[in-house]
Formats: structure tokens, C-alpha cells, sequence
């Protein structure tokens, strides 16, 4: 771990403790038992929203803490661990960056308090395909009398049906393929002609298709400048994944504790069974992946916190490198697990499956391999 | 940066001015004979083995009563930062052999003073050349297992037995070994650590072919070797608890990805391009070749970022952590899986064993390659650091090192 300053220590044990107490991965599986309709408890949500965690990005003079990405970083490695389920990080995180990075000053003042006090769930809408592809944005806004029309769809939209608001990403000018000509808009979740269906996930989490037909936006609700969302669009995309990176490398080293709790404790052949060297080097293994990760990881964080010019490139690393992680370690816990491993009631099934949403959510390795050879001129 | 450091910076760099002979500058180590050593060096390398030495900055941070330059962690990476800027490097733990990086630290620890000052002012003056009898011909990753053995003839200790994979034993003045002291007790309770010269009847060596062609280790041999009875490093019979220790200095000195010589340090992305060709939008034409080169960047900047994270938590405190077993098996592999993908970026260029159809680059890659496959077995082989990992920093309980 990075070396923390006194209140991210706070943080960090503040959520340490809640997320042990409060919400162990059996609030998870009660959730998940009880159907509930937007994939997390709004308990839980309102307990976020008193420990301060929905303002930890935004600035203090628009009612937040304004702490960085690296403190934010510190309570989605906990929720990661136990799974806790709520609109968090998709609008307290990436909703929050969107008007911070995009947003003018009445903007900023109107809806930030609102995502720091959690009454505002503030989302990003940008996905259109099977996978993470924003130069792929077709979605059309053409101009209007007194604003813009918004035509088209948007899939696997995070929180999509808690949403109180969405930043959407459409295409304003040119043709699918290129991040030019692409811009945000701030659409109320109500608005005529907007309307989402739920979509049920293995994870059991809340996401949302949107289909917008001929949906009227004014001119005051375009964020940032027209055409040009793409640099502000590239920041939020960051932010994201470092952020999600984060949370993996939770969930990861979550799978990494309960394996290694196993093997020190399940017996066969008359010995505990992490006595055995294959074992014990699988072990070690991935426990060598699991630090490398987190140097990374951590590293992405602290490149947004001082925007350093080495951003893009490290948040690809930590993105791909939390996603390969992760996957090896969910498919390990089940192995290692054996038989008890592939049944519902115990817990690694939530791992494996919540791996592999985030690992193709913003970008599976593949895409953050590409992006980092290409930002490494080949 | 405090004022001190500042004002001590300015101090160095007065210095260095002075002092390095600017014909050395940006010529690494070929100098000073580069890995294998050479008996003698030229005048303008040292003369700067000697005045780096009699300011004892060769060993910056060990105490300057000992030959030491006394600094501070703060100002060894202030010297060692300006010297980068002026292209000197520092050659004396290259001269010293395993003095610098594993005997001296150990003899700092466990040395009686008279050891302390008899044996590290040489070290630090880069002119006394150590090697270590370790390993035996049946005692490699099970090192315990040791035969060698030394008996008190009432003023000496006399020594026989065979060493081998001796790094640098033909060139070496002195020489730390591990010996059996007791045979009556479990294998770990009858080692002791003896410090002797080579020079003397009693010591042979013979160098030891590589695959890669040359002779970096040696086969050691004793015959009624001598050490002196105020040379047993540490307890008699506990040399288990001194070698363990050297071991870890040993790791942590091998945390690092080898160094490379400056032209073969050339991106590899780069010569992937110039070997294999790229498309118009300038992405590498083998995708499947450039899949892996991305692999590997990535896990070389993982690592580069992981030894900076662990300083940064010990707070530059130089104590060598656990952490050491991963990060010389992370960068075993960064070492390793570099040469491969060199290999393979080369293609027909890159199997040359000598003569002008082949480029010194071509040429070089080639012997890094193969004696880069000792990487993973030396200094604890990569499945003993995975032992240390599972053991020491996983707690899970012992399998393989029984007795």
C-alpha cells in the first residue's frame, strides 16, 4: 500500500471496519435473494451518503471533501473485497468527474451538492455495443430550435434504472469512428421520450438499456464544448477505470485471502493441503501478481490525482493488468475450492462472476494492451 | 530537498568535477573489465577506483571508520544521481566482487571489530576481490547439505572438500565459504562461515565453460586450505544463521532487471519494427509478436513501479524485506522473457555465435540470452523464492527443505 496521509488512514479504517461489520458479501447474497430491483439496498446507499463517501471527489465548495482518487481508491478496494453493491462509483466517482471535468459553473452548482449529498444518482451513458468502443458512439444529436435532439440506444448502462440523471455521450458531428465530433449532454432520467429496461446480469448488479427517441435537450444542458467532448470524454474514461481497477484489485485479493485461508485449513491425504509445493508455488504465484498489480494500480491513481502526463498510459497498465489478475485469481478460488467451490451457497461463484463484468467493463485487456502499445509508438 | 542536501549536492558535483577522469564517461563497466574482471585495468579506471575509493564513496552509506563514505541514504542518492548526470558509474562493487553486495553487509552485522577493520577498508577501496564458496556439487538449491568441511587444528582451521559455481574464484583474493564445523548434529546445527585468502597452496581453481562461452563461475578446490582461527564469521556452528542473512542481501541486490549495455537498450518495440516490419499506421505488422511485447512492457513497468511502492513503505530504509523473493522473481522474468522476445525479433540475425555477418548488438544478444538462463537458478532458483514466499510471507507450512 502507498504511504497514506493521517485522513486517508481514517478512510481506510472507516471502511476497513464498515464494510466488515456492516456489509460482509452476505449482505451481497441477501441482496441478490431478495431481487431487488435496482441491484443494491437503498440502506446501504444512505449509509454511504452519512459516512461522506458520495462527496470524497467533489469539491468542498461544491458540498464535497474534494480527497483525490487515491482516498476514493481506498473504499472501492473495500467494497471490492465484499462486493458491497451501490451507485458509488458509478456517480459519486465517474458521474461526479463528468461534471467536474466538462461542467460550467451553473452546472457544477446545481448538481454537485446533489451527488455529494446522494439525492442526485448521476451516470455515464456511452456504451453502444458488445464492447467498450467510444469512437463507436453513434448515437445522433442534431440540432433543434432551442437546444438538440437525442435519437438512438445505450447499453449496459451502471445504475441505469437508479439514475436520477445521465451524462450521455452522442455524436454531434461526423461519422462513427473517431472521438471527434462527439459531445455530452446532462439528460434528466424522466424526460419525455427516454426510456430504459432493466437488464438482469450474473452479477446481480443494476444496469439499464436506454433507448432515446427524439428526446429534446436545451442548449444549457450540453456539458462542455460542442464537438469537442473527446479530451473531457478521455479524462472520465480514466477516471473510471482507475477507479474500477481499484475495486478489482479488492474483489481480487478478497479471492486471494479466503484461498490461502483454505489452504492452510482443508486437509486431505492427512496434511493441510497448502503443504503441498504445487499448491504452495500456485500460491506465491499469484501472490507476486496480486503486488505487482497493486503498484500499478495504485500508481494510476496517484497519475490523476497529480495529472501527470504518464496517465493514459499507466491507467491502461493498471486496467489490464487488475483485469488479467482478477480473472486468474476467480477461476483459481473455484479451482482451489474444489467441489464446495461450484456450489451456490458458498461465496466464490459472486467472485468469478463479478470478475468477469468489470474485467469487460471500460475496456477488457485486450483493449488497454492495444491502447498501451500504441501509446508506446507500435 | 532540505538545504543540507542541497548544499551537499553542490559539494559532489565540485567534486566530481575534479576527480572523474572524463575518459570514462558513458563507458559503464567495459572499463574495468566488465563482469568477468581483468587483472589489470587502465590508468584513467584506476585512478578513479582509487579516488572514489579513498573518499569511500564506493560504499557510500557503510561507516567511514571502516572505508565507508558515512552518508546518508539521502545523500548516497544525491551522489549517486549527480555521478549519473556526469556518465560516471561507481565501479568498485564490480571490483570487489561479492564484497560490496554480499560479504561486506554481513561482516557489518555479524563481525567481530577486528574482522571489520581487517577485511572492509579493501572492499571499500574496490581493490580486494571476494568470492563465495557456497554451493557444492551436491549441494545446490538444498544448500544445507554441504560437505566441505573444516577442522581446528588448535591455530587454524584447516579446510577440504569442493565448492563449485564459485562467481570470479580465479580472480578473487579472498573468499567467504560455508563449512561443516560439527557432523554429529541435524545438517543446519554444524555450519560455520570462514573468511580465508585464495592465495595460498592449499586453494585451486579451475573456470568452468558456459553455454554462453565464457567462464564466469569457477570449481574451487581445498586441500588442506587454512583460515585463520579469528576468521570464523559469526557463531561457530550457527554459519546457517549468517548465510541465511547474506542470502537475503543477495536477493535484495538481484531485485533489479540486469543491467543492459547502452545500445542493447534500445526500446524493443523499436527493433521489433526495424527487424519485422510495421504497417502505415505504425503498429507492428506481427500482431501476435507485438501482443507479447506489450505483455512485456507492461510487466517490466509493473515492476520498475512495485520496487519503487516497497522503498517508498520501508521509507527508504535500505533493511532487506521478504519482499526481495518476489522481486527477483519478477524480474527474473523481465530479464529472461526480454532476451527471448530479442531472440525472436531477430530472427535469422539473432542465431549468430560469432564473425561479421552478424551485428555486435546480434552477437551480444546471443550470449545475454543464454546466460540469462542462470538467472532463475542462482542466488535461490525461482522455486526456492517461491518456498520463501509461501513460507515466510504466505505462513504456509514447510514441504520440501526437511532436517
Amino acid at each position: 500500500m502507498a504511504l497514506l496521509s493521517e485522513e486517508q488512514t481514517l478512510i481506510k479504517d472507516q471502511a476497513v471496519s464498515w464494510v466488515r461489520d456492516e456489509s460482509p458479501v452476505t449482505q451481497f447474497r441477501a441482496m441478490r435473494d431478495s431481487g431487488a430491483p435496482l441491484g443494491f439496498f437503498p440502506d446501504t446507499w444512505t449509509a454511504m451518503v452519512n459516512m461522506g463517501w458520495t462527496g470524497m471527489l467533489v469539491p468542498e465548495a461544491y458540498g464535497g471533501s474534494g480527497l483525490g482518487h487515491l482516498t476514493f481508491g481506498l473504499v472501492l478496494e473495500q467494497l471490492g473485497r465484499h462486493l458491497t453493491a451501490s451507485p458509488l462509483f458509478a456517480s459519486a466517482l465517474v458521474g461526479a468527474s463528468a461534471l467536474m471535468k466538462a461542467g460550467n459553473e451553473a452546472q457544477k452548482t446545481s448538481l454537485l451538492p446533489k451527488i455529494a449529498d446522494g439525492s442526485a444518482v448521476v451516470s455515464l451513458a456511452l456504451e453502444e455495443g458488445t464492447r467498450h468502443h467510444p469512437e463507436a458512439t453513434a448515437l445522433l444529436a442534431e440540432r433543434s430550435d432551442d437546444g438538440f435532439t437525442l435519437s438512438g440506444e445505450k447499453t449496459f448502462v451502471m445504475e441505469g434504472m437508479a439514475a436520477t440523471h445521465f451524462v450521455v455521450v452522442a455524436r454531434t458531428e461526423g461519422a462513427a469512428g473517431s472521438l471527434e465530433g462527439l459531445s455530452l449532454f446532462l439528460v434528466d432520467a424522466d424526460v419525455d421520450g427516454l426510456s430504459r429496461s432493466s437488464l438482469s446480469t450474473m452479477d446481480s448488479r443494476g444496469y439499464a438499456n436506454l433507448r432515446f427517441e427524439r428526446v429534446e435537450v436545451r442548449e444549457d444542458q450540453l456539458l462542455g464544448t460542442l464537438h469537442q467532448a473527446g479530451g473531457a470524454l478521455s479524462w472520465i474514461l480514466d477516471v473510471a477505470r482507475a477507479g474500477l481497477a481499484m475495486e478489482m484489485l479488492g474483489t481480487a485479493a478478497h479471492a486471494f485471502d479466503m484461498t490461502l485461508d483454505y489452504l492452510k485449513t482443508r486437509k486431505q491425504f492427512g496434511q493441510v493441503i497448502g503443504s503441498f509445493q504445487a499448491l504452495g508455488h500456485r500460491a506465491s504465484g499469484l501472490y507476486t501478481e496480486m503486488e505487482l498489480t497493486r503498484s500499478c494500480v495504485e500508481a494510476a491513481l496517484q497519475s490523476l490525482d497529480a495529472e501527470s502526463d504518464e496517465r493514459e498510459s499507466l491507467v491502461a497498465l493498471a486496467k489490464a493488468k487488475a483485469s488479467a489478475f482478477l480473472h486468474e485469481m476467480s477461476n483459481q478460488l473455484i479451482q482451489i475450492h474444489g467441489g464446495i467451490g461450484m456450489t451456490d451457497e458458498f461465496d466464490a461463484g459472486f467472485y468469478l462472476k463479478r470478475a468477469r463484468v468489470l474485467e469487460i467493463a471500460f475496456g477488457n485487456v485486450a483493449y488497454h494492451k492495444d491502447r498501451y502499445a500504441t501509446l508506446n509508438g507500435f | 530537498m532540505s538545504e543540507a542536501l542541497d548544499q551537499f549536492r553542490h559539494e559532489v558535483r565540485d567534486w566530481l568535477a575534479q576527480n572523474f577522469p572524463k575518459s570514462l564517461a558513458g563507458r559503464g563497466i567495459e572499463p574495468f573489465g566488465g563482469v568477468e574482471g581483468e587483472a589489470t585495468i587502465p590508468e584513467d579506471a584506476s585512478l578513479w577506483r582509487d579516488r572514489l575509493g579513498d573518499k569511500g564513496w564506493g560504499t557510500p552509506t557503510w561507516p567511514a571508520v571502516y572505508g565507508g563514505g558515512g552518508l546518508s541514504v539521502g545523500e548516497a542518492a544525491v551522489l549517486s544521481d549527480e555521478m549519473h548526470q556526469v556518465g560516471a558509474i561507481n565501479p568498485i562493487p564490480l571490483l570487489a566482487g561479492m564484497g560490496v553486495t554480499m560479504v561486506g553487509p554481513t561482516i557489518l552485522e555479524y563481525g567481530t571489530e577486528e574482522q571489520k577493520k581487517k577485511h572492509l577498508p579493501g572492499i571499500c577501496s574496490g581493490k580486494v576481490r571476494w568470492c563465495l564458496g557456497l554451493s557444492e556439487p551436491n549441494a545446490g538449491s538444498d544448500l544445507a547439505s554441504l560437505q566441505t568441511k573444516a577442522e581446528d587444528n588448535g591455530d587454524r582451521w584447516v579446510i577440504n572438500g569442493q565448492k563449485i559455481w564459485t562467481s570470479g574464484a580465479n580472480i578473487s583474493q579472498w573468499c567467504g565459504a560455508l563449512v561443516r564445523t560439527d557432523s554429529s548434529v541435524a545438517k543446519r546445527d554444524g555450519i560455520s562461515f570462514l573468511l580465508l585468502p585464495m592465495d595460498q597452496p592449499g586453494v585451486e581453481t579451475r573456470p568452468i565453460k558456459l553455454i554462453a562461452g565464457a567462464s564466469p563461475f569457477c570449481e574451487t578446490f581445498f586441500n588442506d586450505a587454512e583460515a585463520e582461527k579469528t576468521d570464523l564469521l559469526g557463531k561457530h556452528n550457527d554459519g546457517w544463521s549468517v548465510v541465511k542473512r547474506l542470502l537475503q542481501h543477495e536477493r535484495a541486490s538481484q531485485t533489479g532487471a540486469r543491467p543492459t549495455s547502452n545500445k542493447s537498450a534500445q526500446p524493443i518495440q523499436a527493433l521489433a519494427k526495424a527487424y519485422c516490419g510495421s504497417e502505415p499506421d505504425g503498429t507492428l505488422s506481427d500482431k501476435d509478436l507485438r501482443s507479447r511485447i506489450v505483455d512485456h512492457l507492461m510487466h517490466t513497468k509493473a515492476h520498475g513501479l512495485t520496487i519503487a511502492r516497497i522503498s517508498a513503505e520501508a521509507k527508504g530504509n535500505p533493511e532487506v524485506s521478504a519482499a526481495a523473493s518476489i522481486l527477483k522473481n519478477s524480474a527474473t522474468r523481465v530479464s529472461q522473457d526480454r532476451a527471448e522476445l530479442l531472440l525472436e525479433v531477430m530472427g535469422h540475425q539473432g542465431i549468430g555465435w560469432y564473425g561479421d555477418a552478424f551485428s555486435e548488438d546480434e552477437l551480444e544478444n546471443v550470449r545475454g540470452w543464454l546466460s540469462g538462463k542462470a538467472i532463475s537458478i542462482y542466488g535461490g532458483s525461482f522455486e526456492i523464492q517461491n518456498n520463501i514466499i509461501a513460507k515466510n510471507i504466505l505462513g504456509l507450512p514447510e514441504t520440501t527443505q526437511k532436517g
